[in-house]
C-alpha cells in the first residue's frame, strides 16, 4: 500500500490527467457557448494521430504538435459547420465524427504505413518534453481570466446562456460559436497530441480509450467552471494512475481498477454527486430571427 | 420626437400593423395602449429596427431613417425594454449592462469602470441596483431597472418599454414611475406599451390606442378617462356572431367541476395561479377572461393533470369526486377532455398521420383497440372513427393517411376539437381555441362548442379573445395576477367593466 | 448518401488507389455465390439486430451509442448459460441461451434508461460508459474463471455440442456449411417484422412513437414519458443483445473478447440511413454487411486501402444524414429528451 501514495503515483496522476484537462477545457469553450460537444473524443483521436504522423515524417514533435492543432481545429470545424449552419443534431454530429475518427487514422495510417492503425514508434529524443502538462495546467487560470474577464468570455457566456440577449445587444451568436469549437478542437487536439507523442510514441487505433467522454464527464463534474473541472480531471486521473499501479501489485482483478474511471463518470452524470447546470442554451441551435 | 408614418407589416396572413401613424413628442410619456394582438408591441419594434416595415416610414429627430437592425436605433439614441428580459441571469448587473458594448480593452473589460459609470446613473435616477450583483439573485422589478440602464449605458434618449408592468408589483410599479418621471425630467421621451388603463392615467403624457393593427384614437391623457380607453381598446359592439339559448337553467344542479383554492406555482417557485375556486355545471359554459399570462394556461393545464404535483395545492372534484391526485390519463378516463393552447406542442404529434391523432389520448382504449384489455391497434375501427371525426368537423383535405403537419392552423384545430368533443366529455377545458385559426373554422368551432353544452356537458373556455368569451360564455370570470378579479354576466357587462377588471382597475360601482 | 461515396472515393484516390476499381472490388466480392452472399448476409445479421436497437430508440427519441457493451454483456451471459448447463436438450439449452442474450442486453440498456429518466442523465454518456465496462467485466469473469487456462487468447472454453445452432449450409443447397451463416439470420428477419408489428399496430409502440415525436403531446395523451424512455432503452437493449445469438451461438460457440467488429457503431448507420423503419434497416443492413465483406477483400486486394474505409464512410453517411434530415424536417431526433450533457 506504500507506494500508492507515493510521488510517483503524484507524478503519474499529473501525466494522466493532462489530456484529460486539455479536452475537458476545450470543451468547457464549446459548452459554454451553447453547443454540445460529444467529438471530443474524435478530437483527441484526430491531434494523436496527426501529431505522431507528421513528428514520424518531420523528425520534431514540436511541428507535429502543431499539426495536431491544425487538424484538430479543421474537425472541429466540421462540427460546428453541421451543428450551427445546419442544425443538426450535435450529438449525432458529434459521434458521426468520432466514428469517423477511429476509421481515418486506420485508413490513413493503412496507406502510409502499411499497418492497421498504429504508427511507427517515434525515438525517444523526438517526443515532446513535459510542455503540454505545464500547459494544461496553466490554461485554468488562463480559461478563468478569458472566461470572466475578457470581452471575449463575457460575450461567449452570453451566447450560451441567452444567445437572444446576445443578439439584441448586437453580438454575432454564429460567429462566437464557430469560434468557440474551434478552440475546443485545438486544446483537444494537443491533450491527443500529448498522448501519442508525450505519453507514449506512437499512435494505436482508438487510443484514447473513452477519454475524451470522461473529460465531458469532468466537464459537468466540474459544473463547467475552469477549477472545479481540474479537479474532476484530477480526480479521473488519480483513479487512472491508481488502476495502473495496482495492477501488479494488489489482488483485486485489473479490470475492476480498470472500470473505476467509468463507473464515477456514470455516478456523476446521475447526479449522485453534486447537482449540474449547464449554460441554458446548451444544444438549441440558434435562430437569427429578423 | 418620434414618428411613424404610414406603417404596414404583414406577418404571414396576419396584417399587424395597417398604416399605423403616431407622433410622440419630445420629453413626454406617451402611451400605446391595446389588448393582445392589437400591433402595439410590432409597431414599436419597426420603431427600435428589430423588425422592418412593408411599408411606411420611421422618422426620428425629423429625418426618415433606415432601420437595418436595433443598433441604427440604438445609434440614434432609441432604446427598448422588452417584455421579456433580454438578460444573462449568471451574469451580473454590470456584465450585463454592457454587454455588447464593453468599456476597456479586448483583453481587460474595465468592469470597475462599468460598475462606476453604472452607480453614476443609478444615483441620477435614484435607482438603487447594486452592480456586483447577479440577475439571478434580484427581483423582477430591480431586473427591469437593469434592462432600462442598459438602455441608458448607451446613451439613450428615447426610451421604448414594452408592457413594462406585466410582471411587476404594485411597489414595483410605484418605483418605476418614479424613475420614469426623473427620466422625463431629464428631458428624455418614453413611450410605454401597455394595456393596464389605471397606469396609463397616471403616468402618461399623451395616449395612442390601437385595435386590431390600427391606431382608433390620439389622446392626451388629461382629456379622457379609462371609461374612453376601455371603450376604444375593446370596441362597442360586443359581436355576438353565434345565436346561443341561455344555458340550461338551473343547469342540473350539481357542479360537475368544483374548484377549491387551486394554487399553482412556476417552476421557479413563483405563483402563478395564487387560489382560486370556482364551479362549472353541466349545461353551461364558464368563461375564463383575462390577458395573458394571469395564470390562465396553467389552471387548464392544472385541471387537465399536467402540472406536476409538488407544484399544485387545492382541490378539484370532477362530480363530486376528488381528482386532484390522478395523472392526466386518469381524468381523461374519468371523463375530462381538453382543447389545449398550443395544438404543436401538446394537442397533436405532427409527424403523426391524422388517423394516429385521432386517438391521442385514447389509444390504449376500445375502439382504437381490439377488446377491452387488447393490444393491437385495430386499424378499421380508428380509420372508420378518424373518417366520422373529419367529416363531422369537416377537416380539409379529409385524408386520414396524411400527417397533421400538413393541415392548415384551422384544420387542425378542428381536428384536436372534434377529437376531445366527440369522446364524449362530461367536462371539456377549452384553451384559446381559435387562435391562429381562419373565421370559418373559428365559426365552425364556436357552434361545436355550443352545440356540446346544449348537450349537457360542462364547459371551461378560456381565452383571450374577448369577443369570443364574452359570446359564447354564460358565465364569465374574470382571472388577474393568478386570482379571481370578479364574476359578470357576459350577457349584460359592458366592455367597460370586462376591461377595467381584466386590467386591475377597481370594480366600477 | 451518394455524397458520402464521393468523398470516400476521393479518399481512395488520395491514397493511390483507383476509386472505381476499389468500389467494384468492394461490392463485387459482396455479391458472389456463395461465399459473397452467404458472408455478406452473414455480417449483416448483427447489423440488423443493433440497427433495430439504434432505430427503436430514436422512435423514443433517445440515442443508443451502447449496443456495442449491450452485445457484449449479452454475448458474456449466452456463452455462460452455454457452458453451465450442457446437460440440457438443444431444444432447451438454445432458447435458454438466446433469453438470456435478449434479457442481459435489455438489462444493460435499461440501467442507462432508467438512469435517463429518473436523474436525466443524457444516453449518450452513460451508454458509452457502460460499454467500456460491458466488455471489462466480462473479460474479468473469462479471464479468471471461463477461461481454458494457459490459452492466451481471451475467449472462454467452447459450449458444447446442445448450445449450437444450425447453419443454414445444412439447409441450402449449394451453401457450404463452413460459412457461418445461421439460423439468427432467421431470427433477424423475425425481428425485423417483430418490430414493424410492434411500433406501428399495438398500443405500447403507439406510446413509444409518440413519446419520441412530441413527448408534450404524449404528456399530454396520458402516456408517462419517463417509463417509455425505461422501455425503450431495454428494448433497445433486448435487440442488441441478439448479436450474441448469432456470435456465440452460431459462430464461435464461446466468448471471445473483441468479436464485435463495431457492430454496435455501425448500427447507428444503418438505423439512421434506414430512417429508423426496419424495413429501411433490412436494407441498409444487408449494404453495410455487403461493404464489411467488401472490405476485407479490399484491404487484401488493393495497396493503400485498408477496410476501415468502411468506417471511415460510415461516418461520413451519418454526418451527412445527420446535416440533411434534420435540416429538412427542423428540430427532430434525439433533441427532444434532453438530459444532462
Amino acid at each position: 500500500m506504500r507506494n500508492l501514495l507515493s510521488l510517483e503515483m503524484v507524478f503519474s496522476s499529473i501525466r494522466l490527467t493532462t489530456p484529460l484537462l486539455l479536452a475537458a477545457l476545450g470543451g468547457l469553450y464549446s459548452e459554454r457557448s451553447g453547443v454540445i460537444n460529444i467529438a471530443l473524443e474524435g478530437l483527441m483521436l484526430a491531434g494523436a494521430f496527426t501529431a505522431a504522423v507528421v513528428t514520424h515524417f518531420a523528425g520534431s514533435a514540436w511541428i507535429g504538435l502543431l499539426a495536431a492543432i491544425a487538424a484538430g481545429v479543421v474537425v472541429a470545424l466540421l462540427h460546428a459547420l453541421a451543428c450551427i449552419r445546419y442544425r443538426a443534431d450535435q450529438v449525432v454530429s458529434g459521434m458521426a465524427i468520432n466514428i469517423l475518427l477511429l476509421g481515418v487514422p486506420a485508413l490513413l495510417s493503412g496507406a502510409f504505413f502499411d499497418s492497421t492503425g498504429a504508427t511507427p514508434q517515434i525515438p525517444r529524443v523526438s517526443l515532446l518534453p513535459n510542455v503540454p502538462i505545464v500547459l494544461a495546467f496553466a490554461m485554468v487560470p488562463i480559461t478563468w481570466y478569458v472566461l470572466y474577464r475578457t470581452r471575449f468570455g463575457l460575450r461567449l457566456r452570453a451566447v450560451g446562456e441567452n444567445p437572444e440577449a446576445a443578439d439584441t445587444a448586437g453580438i454575432g451568436v454564429a460567429r462566437l460559436r464557430y469560434l468557440a469549437v474551434a478552440l475546443s478542437g485545438a486544446l483537444a487536439a494537443i491533450g491527443g497530441a500529448y498522448l501519442s507523442t508525450g505519453q507514449s510514441s506512437l499512435f494505436t487505433r482508438n487510443m484514447s480509450a473513452g477519454r475524451g467522454f470522461i473529460a465531458l464527464a469532468a466537464l459537468i463534474f466540474g459544473k463547467w467552471r475552469p477549477v472545479q473541472t481540474m479537479l474532476a480531471c484530477l480526480l479521473f486521473g488519480c483513479a487512472e494512475a491508481l488502476s495502473i499501479q495496482m495492477q501488479g501489485v494488489a489482488r483485486v482483478p485489473v479490470q475492476f481498477i480498470q472500470i473505476i474511471p467509468y463507473v464515477l463518470t456514470i455516478v456523476v452524470l446521475a447526479g449522485f454527486i453534486g447537482h449540474s447546470r449547464a449554460p441554458r442554451a446548451l444544444g438549441t441551435p440558434y435562430d437569427e430571427k429578423r | 420626437m418620434l414618428e411613424l408614418r404610414e406603417i404596414t407589416k404583414r406577418f404571414g396572413e396576419v396584417l399587424a400593423n395597417d398604416r399605423v401613424n403616431l407622433a410622440v413628442e419630445p420629453g413626454t410619456i406617451h402611451a400605446v395602449v391595446g389588448e393582445n394582438g392589437a400591433g402595439k408591441s410590432t409597431a414599436m419594434r419597426i420603431a427600435y429596427g428589430f423588425y422592418g416595415a412593408d411599408s411606411g416610414e420611421v422618422v426620428i429627430d425629423g429625418v426618415a431613417r433606415r432601420l437595418a437592425s436595433p443598433e441604427d436605433a440604438i445609434r440614434l439614441g432609441v432604446g427598448m425594454v422588452h417584455q421579456h428580459f433580454m438578460l444573462v441571469d449568471t451574469m451580473t448587473v454590470a456584465e450585463n449592462v454592457v454587454l455588447g458594448a464593453e468599456p476597456g480593452s479586448r483583453f481587460a473589460v474595465d468592469l470597475a469602470g462599468a460598475e462606476e459609470r453604472i452607480r453614476e446613473l443609478s444615483r441620477e435616477l435614484d435607482l438603487t441596483v447594486d452592480p456586483r450583483a447577479r440577475i439571478e439573485t434580484l427581483s423582477v422589478g430591480e431586473q427591469q431597472r437593469v434592462e432600462l440602464l442598459k438602455a441608458l449605458y448607451r446613451q439613450a434618449r428615447l426610451l421604448i418599454l414594452d408592457e413594462p408592468t406585466a410582471v411587476l408589483t404594485p411597489q414595483d410599479v410605484a418605483e418605476l414611475f418614479k424613475v420614469l418621471r426623473r427620466m422625463r425630467e431629464q428631458g428624455k421621451t418614453i413611450v410605454i406599451i401597455t394595456h393596464k388603463l389605471s397606469e396609463v392615467l397616471a403616468i402618461s403624457d399623451a395616449v395612442t390606442v390601437m385595435r386590431d393593427g390600427r391606431v382608433v384614437g390620439r389622446v392626451r391623457t388629461r382629456d379622457t378617462s379609462a371609461a374612453e380607453l376601455a371603450r376604444l381598446m375593446v370596441g362597442r359592439e360586443v359581436l355576438l356572431r353565434v345565436t346561443k339559448g341561455p344555458a340550461m337553467s338551473g343547469a342540473s344542479g350539481a357542479p360537475v367541476l368544483a374548484v377549491r383554492d387551486l394554487v399553482v406555482q412556476a417552476p421557479d417557485g413563483a405563483p402563478r395561479l395564487a387560489g382560486v375556486s370556482f364551479t362549472v355545471r353541466a349545461g353551461e359554459i364558464v368563461g375564463i377572461a383575462g390577458v395573458e399570462g394571469n395564470g390562465q394556461s396553467e389552471l387548464v393545464e392544472a385541471l387537465a393533470g399536467l402540472v406536476p404535483r409538488e407544484r399544485t395545492s387545492g382541490r378539484i372534484e370532477l362530480l363530486g369526486e376528488d381528482v386532484t391526485a390522478l395523472p392526466a390519463r386518469r381524468r381523461k378516463e374519468r371523463g375530462i377532455a381538453h382543447i389545449p393552447e398550443d395544438r404543436h406542442r401538446r394537442g397533436l404529434v405532427l409527424d403523426f398521420d391524422l388517423a394516429e391523432n385521432a386517438i391521442l389520448g385514447v389509444h390504449d382504449r376500445p375502439p382504437a383497440v381490439a377488446g377491452p384489455g387488447g393490444v393491437w391497434l385495430d386499424r378499421a375501427a380508428i380509420l372508420a372513427r378518424t373518417g366520422r371525426l373529419l367529416s363531422e368537423f369537416d377537416v380539409r383535405p379529409a385524408d386520414p393517411a396524411l400527417p397533421a403537419r400538413a393541415l392548415s392552423g384551422g384544420n387542425q384545430q378542428k381536428l384536436v376539437a372534434g377529437r376531445e368533443i366527440t369522446l364524449p366529455p362530461k367536462l371539456l377545458l377549452v384553451a384559446q381555441p381559435t387562435r391562429g385559426v381562419d373565421i370559418g373554422a373559428i365559426e365552425f368551432i364556436h357552434r361545436q362548442l355550443i352545440a356540446l353544452r346544449d348537450h349537457g356537458c360542462a364547459l371551461l373556455l378560456v381565452s383571450a379573445e374577448l369577443e369570443e368569451v364574452t359570446a359564447l360564455a354564460d358565465r364569465l370570470l374574470v382571472l388577474h395576477q393568478g386570482r379571481i378579479a370578479g364574476e359578470v354576466d357576459p350577457a349584460v357587462a359592458s366592455a367597460e367593466e370586462i376591461g377595467l377588471l381584466m386590467t386591475g382597475s377597481q370594480r366600477a360601482a | 448518401m451518394l455524397a458520402a461515396f464521393v468523398v470516400g472515393g476521393i479518399l481512395v484516390a488520395l491514397l493511390g488507389d483507383d476509386p472505381i476499381e476499389t468500389y467494384q472490388l468492394l461490392l463485387g466480392s459482396a455479391v458472389s455465390w456463395p461465399d459473397g452472399i452467404g458472408y455478406t448476409l452473414f455480417y449483416a445479421t448483427p447489423l440488423i439486430f443493433t440497427g433495430l436497437a439504434v432505430a427503436v430508440a430514436l422512435r423514443a427519441g433517445l440515442l443508443n451509442i451502447g449496443a456495442e457493451g449491450q452485445l457484449y454483456a449479452a454475448a458474456f451471459i449466452t456463452a455462460w448459460v452455454g457452458i453451465t448447463f450442457p446437460q440440457l436438450s438443444p431444444w432447451l439449452l438454445v432458447p435458454l441461451a438466446g433469453l438470456a442474450a435478449v434479457a442481459g442486453g435489455a438489462v444493460w440498456g435499461g440501467i442507462p434508461g432508467l438512469l435517463k429518466a429518473r436523474f436525466g442523465a443524457h444516453e449518450v454518456i452513460t451508454t458509452i460508459m457502460m460499454n467500456f465496462i460491458a466488455v471489462a467485466l466480462a473479460g474479468y469473469f473469462t479471464q479468471y474463471h471461463y477461461k481454458k487456462p494457459g490459452d492466451p487468447i481471451l475467449q472462454t472454453v467452447e459450449m458444447g455440442a446442445n448450445a449450437r445452432i444450425a447453419r443454414l449450409g445444412r439447409f441450402v443447397p449449394g451453401l457450404p456449411e463452413r460459412i457461418p451463416l445461421n439460423l439468427s439470420f432467421l431470427l433477424a428477419l423475425a425481428a425485423c417484422l417483430g418490430v414493424y408489428l410492434l411500433l406501428w399496430k399495438t398500443k405500447w409502440g403507439y406510446a413509444l412513437r409518440a413519446t419520441g415525436a412530441n413527448p408534450g403531446a404524449a404528456e399530454y395523451g396520458g402516456i408517462s414519458t419517463a417509463r417509455q424512455i425505461v422501455i425503450a432503452m431495454a428494448l433497445s437493449g433486448g435487440l442488441a443483445g441478439m448479436v450474441a445469438i448469432n456470435d456465440v451461438l452460431g459462430y464461435r460457440y464461446r466468448y471471445y473478447d473483441g468479436f464485435s467488429a463495431g457492430y454496435g457503431f455501425t448500427g447507428i448507420a444503418v438505423a439512421l440511413l434506414g430512417r429508423n423503419h426496419p424495413a429501411g434497416v433490412l436494407v441498409a443492413a444487408l449494404f453495410f454487411g455487403a461493404l464489411l465483406r467488401g472490405g476485407l477483400f479490399v484491404d487484401i486486394f488493393t495497396e493503400h486501402v485498408s477496410k476501415d474505409l468502411v468506417q471511415v464512410l460510415q461516418g461520413i453517411i451519418i454526418l451527412f444524414v445527420a446535416a440533411e434530415e434534420l435540416f429538412r424536417r427542423g428540430v427532430r431526433g434525439p433533441g427532444r429528451l434532453r438530459g444532462k450533457v
